[in-house]
């Protein structure tokens, strides 16, 4: 028979659901761990206390977490107008162009208090502006988005190799790099908040963009359930004919959706860049835009659960640099193939117990709702 | 129809002569004794038997301790509400569910039913409510998905032609082996899923909702092929809604209230009033409405050569004109495709038309002037959909999400930015009061509910909007009887608040019970318009399948 269609209550759904999948990957990790020689549960122990254990460890994972909340919110609200966004890679690396440029220009120039304003919207914009044109072709040509959203990353890729070797290069700097902006565009780090008000911590890339994303959660959250934008977005995802009959637009949806969407990638260059380097560098994105795709399928495409997800994933990342640098015999790929475990159960195979938690569900406590069955 | 008294091969069991059952007021224990009798004498066991079988989901029991004997060679009909547990039934049967009690029979002996695959085995086959073909395989593909006997499809391509073609003359019905599926008419697709269920061997044939999607023409058909299956012995249950067919093709009946058999007998003792009373717990009234002789309204709609063209260039809408009056519902007829539905479209704002005009509420429209549906409803243009799970409605949305489709930039239910879910729900709880939905939950989500409420919580949003010209599509497909009464109702009130109504409907009753005027299309075309007064379902059969003008 066919559960699909039962509905659980949000707890099950959103945390015990994730929760056996997660279980379940750490299983097989463990198999692998202990099939090269380690043993898996010290191995777990040094991966948490790498990304709990001390003051230093969980800043990298905010961190990490941070970047992952944004890309993930970034896929997820598309999903929910039924695009997939593949290119949150390429829209975080063009919206740290559109920092680039805007403080190379301005950071002398503008008063100090607007250029954080200035910085953190000409992310969103250029971030938005590159999940435009795939969303445009969609809209207008038919153009698949998976398709233009994937190429769209490799054109970012070209591009800012050509402008970081040609064009924006600091004048006389061997590396593909500008030049740095002035500390007044810097945002504030962690440790810096945290030091004004006589809290001494370790220095850590964590900075306020942290506070940033759950914003961003909050509003995302409130954008697709609490408003009639939300109500028209959600509308078109879940079927054009019925946005059709209800005058909904489905092409002004893609464009704004993807519009959203880019712009939420985009805040990766914010914490990236702004926060972090400083400077226009190479490769910044490290990925972050793939792996918001596993966060939003880990996370269910709702806010709440993206932070959770984002959590796991900064975990994983600091934690794994942490044991790969603690266990010699657990190199950094296998790190790598931990994580791909993880993507795996709960992402790709993210419903592969429902059905069973269905059944036991419908044993235990029965629900109203399924008259339907006629 | 067949004669009724014919038999085949003297499979039992016999009919009862109509006016034998008049004149027996012990109907019941009459029944039972000779069925008994019968059954000892033939000594055959039953086709199907059912005891005791109960099946809940969660707090509902979608069936209570059902009994159920088919004799062999029989047409047993199962009627009963949405909801009522008939599907529910059938799933067991053919393995979909397993049943928390109870026990399944067939021929006699107790079977094990976990999957369709056992109940192929056992010789069940199933015709559902909408096929189960792949539209790209041609008919043989289709016949022999999943019955294929080894790797290379030749040789059972071979045997499989073979036993269709003897197939298909035993039972005359035709159909092009290696035609595509998906470019036959439904008629023949729904034959390609019984040649599917004869070519399994099957010995019980069971049909959910046959005939929702055929002209009266191809019904028939589809009736003269069971009882050619019947007189070799095939048993068939016939699940419907429409007691008609009920009583015109089968020989027993049972009637399903809520999860039980409140009733099984010969449908030769019954009459549509009973069943129908039977289905719903209660009397029916009678319809019958007052046909409006001369509306004397102003235009509602005035469509003046209307031609709508798809995006392959196939015109589905051809030169139409006629208009419909203030006050006046006007029913167009028609087999499902032919226009009808895209002409709904057009009206409603979804799609252009390509040439020709229509007024609608005093707005001109032509292929220049395209009017969206959201300008329709300002204007007093509402519409309810043919497609309610598609268009009308969204399944993932709760109730009071969907009461608001088409409305949610109303001031009523936000404040500029947000939703005013207050208000949305406080008014989605008032349309399920006063349009008796069931559940009248607002906060459920739109798919828990059951087809005919879901079409009264799109009816109750659209008539909320007092509309002065009301285009509605398919009002009760898939409806029970209890909610077609309400919903033909508030119809033909909003009719005599002046509304001017255009109905579309590929049921030729609700045509026939609701329109004022009728008119018939053929591909695109308008080929006869008939006053509602006048209307007889022969005529308007003929007209659907446009064998007037072939024959004049």
């Amino acid at each position: 028979m066919s559960t699909s269609n039962i509905e659980l209550p949000a707890w099950i759904e959103v945390i015990l659901i994730p929760l056996l999948n997660i279980c379940i990957a750490l299983f097989f990790a463990g198999l692998i761990i202990f099939a090269i020689g380690e043993n898996p549960i010290e191995a777990v122990r040094v991966m948490l206390n790498g990304a709990f254990g001390y003051d230093e460890g969980v800043g990298y994972t905010l961190y990490y977490t941070t970047n992952f909340i944004f890309t993930g919110l970034a896929v997820a609200i598309a999903f929910h107008a039924r695009l997939f966004n593949i290119g949150g890679e390429g829209q975080a690396y063009i919206a740290g162009l559109g920092i680039g440029l805007s403080f190379l220009l301005l950071d002398n120039v503008l008063p100090p208090v607007l250029l954080i304003p200035v910085g953190i919207l000409s992310a969103a914009l250029f971030g938005a502006l590159w999940a435009l044109i795939p969303a445009w072709l969609q809209a207008y040509r038919g153009s698949h988005i998976v398709i233009t959203t994937i190429m769209f990353n490799f054109i970012a890729s070209s591009l800012m190799v050509y402008l970081l070797v040609n064009v924006m290069i600091k004048p006389g700097s061997m590396s593909p790099e500008t030049r740095e902006f002035s500390e007044a565009s810097w945002l504030p780090f962690m440790h810096e908040i945290f030091g004004w008000f006589g809290v001494t911590i370790t220095r850590t890339p964590l900075n306020i963009s942290f506070l940033l994303a759950l914003v961003c959660c909050l509003l995302v959250w409130i954008y697709i359930w609490k408003t009639r934008w939300g109500y028209a977005l959600r509308t078109a995802g879940q079927s054009e004919a019925a946005a059709v009959y209800a005058g909904i637009k489905p092409k002004k949806i893609i464009i704004i959706t993807m519009c959203i969407s880019g712009a939420l990638a985009g805040f990766v260059a914010v914490n990236e860049i702004m926060g972090v380097h400083h400077r226009l560098i190479l490769n910044f994105t490290a990925g972050y835009g793939f792996t918001g795709i596993a966060v939003a399928l880990m996370g269910r495409n709702h806010p709440l659960g993206i932070i959770f997800a984002s959590l796991l994933f900064g975990v994983l990342y600091q934690g794994g640099a942490e044991l790969a640098f603690e266990m010699p015999r657990i190199t950094r790929e296998m790190v790598v193939a931990i994580q791909g475990l993880i993507i795996l159960f709960s992402g790709a195979l993210a419903l592969m117990l429902r059905p069973a938690i269905v059944k036991i569900w419908l044993a235990i406590r029965p629900i109203p709702s399924v008259a339907q069955h006629g | 129809m067949q004669d009724k008294h014919s038999q085949g091969e003297g499979i039992r069991p016999p009919r009862s002569d109509a006016n034998h059952s008049k004149n027996n007021p012990d109907l019941q224990d009459q029944r039972s004794a000779i069925e008994n009798t019968e059954q000892n004498k033939t000594n055959q066991p039953l086709a199907i038997e059912l005891r005791k079988i109960s099946k809940r989901f969660g707090q509902v029991q979608a069936n209570n301790n059902i009994d159920l004997q088919v004799q062999r060679g029989t047409v047993h009909g199962i009627v009963g509400e949405n909801g009522a547990g008939k599907s529910t039934l059938m799933s067991i049967l053919y393995g979909f569910y397993q049943a928390d009690s109870g026990e399944i029979l067939i021929n006699g002996s107790p079977a094990n039913i976990k999957n369709s695959r056992d109940a192929i085995s056992a010789g069940i086959g199933m015709v559902h409510q909408h096929f189960m073909l792949v539209d790209t395989f041609t008919v043989l593909e289709n016949v022999l998905l999943g019955a294929e006997q080894s790797a290379v499809l030749k040789k059972s391509a071979d045997n499989a032609r073979q036993a269709l073609q003897h197939l298909s003359d035993e039972y005359q019905m035709s159909v092009p082996l290696d035609t595509l599926t998906g470019e036959l008419p439904v008629g023949q697709q729904q034959r390609t899923e019984i040649l599917k269920a004869l070519y399994r061997n099957a010995e019980i044939l069971i049909l959910d909702e046959p005939t929702g999607v055929l002209t009266p023409q191809e019904a028939d058909q589809l009736f003269r092929v069971l009882q050619a299956l019947k007189e070799r012995g095939v048993t068939i249950i016939l699940i419907t809604h429409k007691l008609r067919e009920i009583m015109d093709i089968t020989d027993n009946v049972s009637v399903l209230r809520m999860g039980e058999i409140v009733s099984t007998q010969r449908t030769a003792d019954t009459n549509i009033a009973e069943l129908a009373e039977l289905m719903v717990g209660r009397k029916l009234q009678t319809q019958h409405f007052n046909k409006v002789e001369h509306p004397n309204g102003s235009n509602g709609i005035e469509v003046h050569n209307l031609t709508v063209t798809d995006d392959r260039g196939l015109t589905r809408v051809d030169n139409v004109s006629f208009e419909v009056k203030a006050g006046e519902i006007v029913g167009i007829a028609g087999v499902a495709g032919n226009g009808q539905s895209t002409l709904l479209r057009v009206l409603a704002g979804i799609e252009p038309p390509d040439s020709g005009s229509f007024i609608i509420n005093g707005r001109t429209v032509d292929a220049q002037t395209h009017v969206n549906p959201k300008e329709m409803r300002e204007i007093g243009v509402q519409h309810v959909p043919e497609d309610r799970l598609k268009l009308g409605l969204i399944k993932s949305f709760t109730a009071a999400e969907s009461s608001v489709l088409g409305y949610q930039n109303r001031r009523r239910f936000n404040w500029r930015v947000f939703l005013n879910m207050r208000s949305i729900r406080a008014a989605c709880k008032s349309l399920m009061q006063a349009f008796d939905v069931r559940p009248s939950d607002p906060k459920l989500k739109s798919a828990s509910f059951s087809g005919g409420n879901q079409q009264k919580l799109i009816l109750a949003r659209e008539l909320d909007q007092s509309p002065s010209v009301l285009l509605v599509g398919q009002p009760t497909r898939g409806v029970d009887i209890g909610a077609i009464e309400l919903i033909h109702k508030k119809i033909i009130d909003i009719r005599d608040a002046n509304c001017a109504v255009l109905l579309v409907s590929v049921e030729l009753d609700e045509i026939m019970t609701l329109s004022d005027r009728i008119i018939v299309m053929f591909e695109g075309r308008i080929v006869g318009t008939v006053s509602g007064k006048d209307a007889d379902k022969t005529t308007l059969g003929l007209m659907m399948a446009n064998a007037m003008e072939s024959a004049a």
